[in-house]
């Protein structure tokens, strides 16, 4: 129900405009500049392909491009394996009365700052952290073993952001399942396994599909997980970025590999959005 | 056959409890701990280092930075994002979907080529990096929160009471702050809070954005340069104690909230 109200056209454009101003002028602008950025050179005038020719050609630009996707492939898959059975024992068989807090326990270190979480894994993960300490203590290994400063450690320092992610969003869906689709399962004969193969799965699966792609974004567009945990030894497009601006102040060329990868994130934007509609219809 | 999977499922469960709370609960210890480095054994507790941090002027400065650009930018995201949601939610205006699909649509970018852009576009235009340039960024992802909470909360009972005051003759701005405001406070009150947790552990639009004045996120950055150090620990459990606090208002205005 809407209506105008007595100063006509005027004042509800005077409540969208600052909002949408806003946006124009500090997020659709900024992208302009920075599409306009990517075509020039770092030094000289006129527009040019180079930085995106630089993309294409150079191995060492497309490794970081690979290892983005591996990273983020790989944390996704573990993240929703971990997180499913998590979030189905949470709203199964945890008692109602326990579940909200249960839950808010769960995603309680989300809290932590997301850079200070990182070096936390530093500390469990390093050469002398918690883990090595534990292993060499009970003897199960003579030397210390290099996890800190390897994809291992990128994955682990991810897949516990997303952990507690998919757990928020796997878990209210499964709350909205409604029970009596599992009851007329189990009086049509079904099993728990099969009920939860034929109905439970695919009825969460949708769930699981915003989850997962906003694992990817996040996961594909991070810069301090790898930074931190990964170190230099294998990078991705992120930290690659930052390289271009950091060491170089080479604007154009990571204007050029920023739009790369919003391109690939709009990419499975695409590819996710039909795969939901076929899902739905 | 049951018994056993319910144990198997509750070590599982406590198995990724474990697993969440690891890193934290090691944080937490190592700050207590006296010596020069934060690794095992755990020697005793003590508060030296959180001392240390509240002695350091670099990052108590910084922590009052990250309060003043989340405060700030927190309140302009949820000012713009309940105008415009007012503005959308009562008004037919022509384009209105496009519109607030424009407002959104920072949601679905990373932060990192957000700041990218700001840095591009400041760097053009000559503006220096400052504080205020990351909190304009903090606006950018905020405001598209706001928006989204406090829109999707501007329910058909509200606008009942709202043209209920406008027959006893209210001009708008007087239904806007004495109906519509107070009505919609828990939404507001929720965007506000998250937006000033996300704002406040910002760190690559701040990273970006800031040169020497700078927030606490990036001090932090800054402070992992030098390696493990327990500075750090105590630091980041303080981040965490702020953000608990942050998380229970968000948590209380939401509960609050009334059935729309």
């Amino acid at each position: 129900m809407t209506f105008t109200g007595h100063n006509g056209r005027a004042l509800p454009w005077a409540l969208v405009t600052p909002a949408l101003a806003w946006t124009l002028l500090f997020f659709v602008l900024p992208f302009v500049a920075m599409g306009l950025s990517s075509l020039t050179a770092h030094e000289g005038d006129g527009f040019t392909l180079a930085n995106y020719s630089q993309f294409f050609t150079d191995s060492s630009y497309w490794r970081a491009m690979v290892n983005s996707l591996e990273v983020t492939a790989i944390v996704t898959v573990i993240s929703i394996l971990l997180a499913y059975p998590f979030a189905w024992i949470l709203a199964e068989m945890v008692p109602e009365r326990w579940q909200r807090l249960a839950l808010m326990l769960a995603v309680l270190p989300f809290w932590t700052s997301y850079v200070v979480r990182s070096y936390s894994w530093l500390l469990v993960l390093a050469q002398n952290g918690v883990i090595n300490r534990a292993l060499t203590g009970i003897g199960l290994t003579a030397e210390p073993l290099q996890l800190a400063n390897t994809r291992f450690a990128t994955v682990t320092g991810f897949v516990h952001f997303f952990v507690m992610l998919l757990t928020l969003t796997i878990f209210a869906n499964l709350k909205q399942l409604s029970p009596s689709y599992r009851k007329a399962a189990a009086d049509l004969g079904a099993g728990p396994v099969r009920t939860f193969l034929h109905v439970v799965l695919p009825l969460t699966l949708p769930g699981i599909m915003v989850g997962a792609f906003l694992t990817f974004v996040l996961c594909i567009g991070d810069y301090i997980t790898p930074q931190i945990l990964g170190g230099n030894n294998e990078l991705v497009m992120p930290q690659l970025v930052m390289m271009q601006i950091g060491r170089r102040g080479d604007f154009p060329l990571a204007s050029a590999l920023s739009i790369i990868l919003m391109a690939v994130v709009t990419v499975a934007y695409l590819a996710c959005a039909r795969w939901l509609k076929i899902e739905r219809a | 056959m049951r018994a056993v999977i319910r144990i198997a499922a509750w070590l599982y469960a406590i198995a990724v409890y474990g697993f969440i709370f690891l890193p934290v609960v090691v944080l937490v210890l190592f700050s207590l701990q006296a010596t020069s480095f934060p690794i095992p054994p755990f020697t005793g507790p003590s508060l030296r280092w959180y001392q240390a941090v509240l002695s350091d002027a670099r990052l108590t400065s910084a922590l009052v930075n990250s309060l003043l650009v989340a405060v700030l930018s927190s309140l302009a995201s949820v000012t713009l994002g309940f105008l415009s949601a007012w503005g959308f939610a009562r008004f037919v205006l022509p384009g209105s979907a496009v519109l607030r699909g424009l407002i959104t649509l920072p949601l679905t970018v990373s932060y990192l080529i957000i700041g990218m852009g700001l840095l591009v576009l400041f760097n053009w235009a000559g503006v220096p990096k400052s504080l205020l340039a990351a909190g304009i960024g903090h606006v950018v992802i905020n405001l598209p929160l706001c928006f989204a909470i406090i829109y999707s909360q501007m329910g058909d009972h509200q606008i009942n009471i709202e043209r209920a005051a406008r027959d006893l003759g209210a001009p708008e701005w007087k239904v806007l702050l004495m109906i519509t405001v107070p009505v919609m406070a828990p939404a507001i009150f929720a965007g506000f809070f998250l937006s000033m947790t996300f704002s406040w552990d910002e760190f690559v639009i701040s990273f970006l954005l800031t040169r020497f004045e700078t927030t606490l996120p990036v001090e932090i950055w800054n402070l992992l340069r030098s390696g493990l150090n327990p500075k750090t620990n105590a630091v980041g459990s303080l981040v965490f104690a702020v953000s608990i606090v942050l998380v229970v208002f968000f948590e209380l205005t939401l509960l609050r909230r009334k059935p729309a």
